[in-house]
């Protein structure tokens, strides 16, 4: 009896503990995330909203997921340097410019994107500094 | 006998608080001054004179030259702005489109941009940028001015700094307020554009100032 209890408690408190190593991954992305929102709301809100909604026809919406998982790897992209074409969101075309940020570095652009890429319905996950970079690479 | 007194005092004073409320009145800012008025009778008055919005004549959306007639009998929120910005003028113009729809049958309530990109924004960008906000409708007026004309009227009339400035990112800097300007053409508020809870009382003050004008 002793002994089923004691490995019981042990196996308990092992599983406590790789559970709680899965967690470090996500405690990251949490850091990230909340770093993120203070970023969105100095560089994006002001265009963007604060859910995300865009303001009319001049600013799009952060809410067409589809977008989101479609151009996942663009994304630092368009942060880092702007757009100019017109584009597509939700089914409503976009036209006019949006201001390039080459100010922020690879991290704040990851922190920005785990903040959006996880907010207003997207569910993008962990953008790393690293991923950030690889993705500035292969701009166009 | 102590308590009947305070008792009575209570309700002096819930009387004079009350009768103060349905008094409210929004206040007339900017600088005046006292002068004499002459009465028919030949006795003569000291009398305020209040800043008001002198006449103004700048070219709107549609490129036709609006005046001061097109507010006339009616009261009017003005900004200062231009359509390249990304600062402070989305936030501005998102909170002044609610205003914009909570009264959108309210033909008394006007709106009046100023763009200070007088190298940009001529009118055919105004009209753009009115009709992708969704407020073209003729309440919402977006007005373009040679530089000196715009500048000056925002600063020595409406109160609000805008200067050109090369170093700064967007290349102007100017402040958010929203002045609400009434039928006489005097000032009687200003509210942060960027600030949501300026803007809530801003939406508080319009009926105040509607209901002055009904009198």
């Amino acid at each position: 009896m002793r002994k089923i209890l004691i490995s019981s408690l042990l196996f308990a408190s092992l599983t406590s503990m790789i559970y709680s190593c899965q967690n470090a991954g996500e405690i990251k992305q949490d850091v990230y995330y909340v770093n993120g929102r203070d970023l969105y709301i100095k560089h994006c809100q002001n265009c963007h909203g604060s859910k995300g909604e865009g303001l009319a026809e001049l600013s799009p919406p952060l809410t067409d997921t589809v977008f989101f998982k479609e151009n996942r790897q663009k994304l630092a992209c368009i942060i880092k340097n702007g757009m100019k074409d017109s584009i597509v969101i939700n089914g409503q075309p976009y036209q006019g410019n949006m201001p390039a940020f080459p100010e922020l570095y690879d991290i704040d652009i990851a922190q920005l994107l785990v903040y959006i890429g996880n907010s207003f319905g997207n569910k993008l996950g962990m953008f790393t500094p690293k991923d950030v970079a690889a993705d500035l690479k292969r701009c166009k | 006998m102590r308590s009947t007194y305070s008792i009575t005092l209570l309700i002096a004073a819930a009387f004079f608080i009350s009768s103060c409320q349905g008094e409210k009145k929004l206040p007339i800012l900017g600088p005046r001054t006292a002068e004499v008025i002459k009465n028919p009778d030949g006795s003569s008055v000291v009398d305020t004179v209040y800043k008001t919005i002198p006449p103004f004549s700048f070219l709107n959306q549609d490129s036709v030259v609006i005046t001061q007639d097109e507010f006339r009998g009616k009261i009017y929120i003005a900004d200062f702005f231009f359509t390249s910005c990304t600062t402070i003028c989305p936030t501005m113009h998102r909170n002044m489109k609610e205003i914009f729809e909570k009264y959108k049958d309210n033909p008394e309530v006007m709106y009046l941009s100023h763009t200070i990109d007088f190298k940009y924004d001529k009118p055919s960008v105004l009209k753009k940028y009115a009709q992708k906000l969704g407020v073209d409708d003729g309440r919402w007026q977006f007005v373009y001015g040679t530089k000196d004309s715009i500048y000056h009227i925002a600063e020595k009339d409406y109160l609000v700094a805008v200067i050109e400035d090369s170093t700064a990112k967007e290349g102007y800097i100017h402040q958010g307020w929203l002045v609400l300007i009434d039928q006489q053409k005097r000032i009687r508020g200003a509210y942060d554009g960027t600030d949501t809870k300026q803007v809530a009382q801003l939406m508080k003050d319009i009926p105040v100032l509607l209901a002055e004008s009904k009198k």
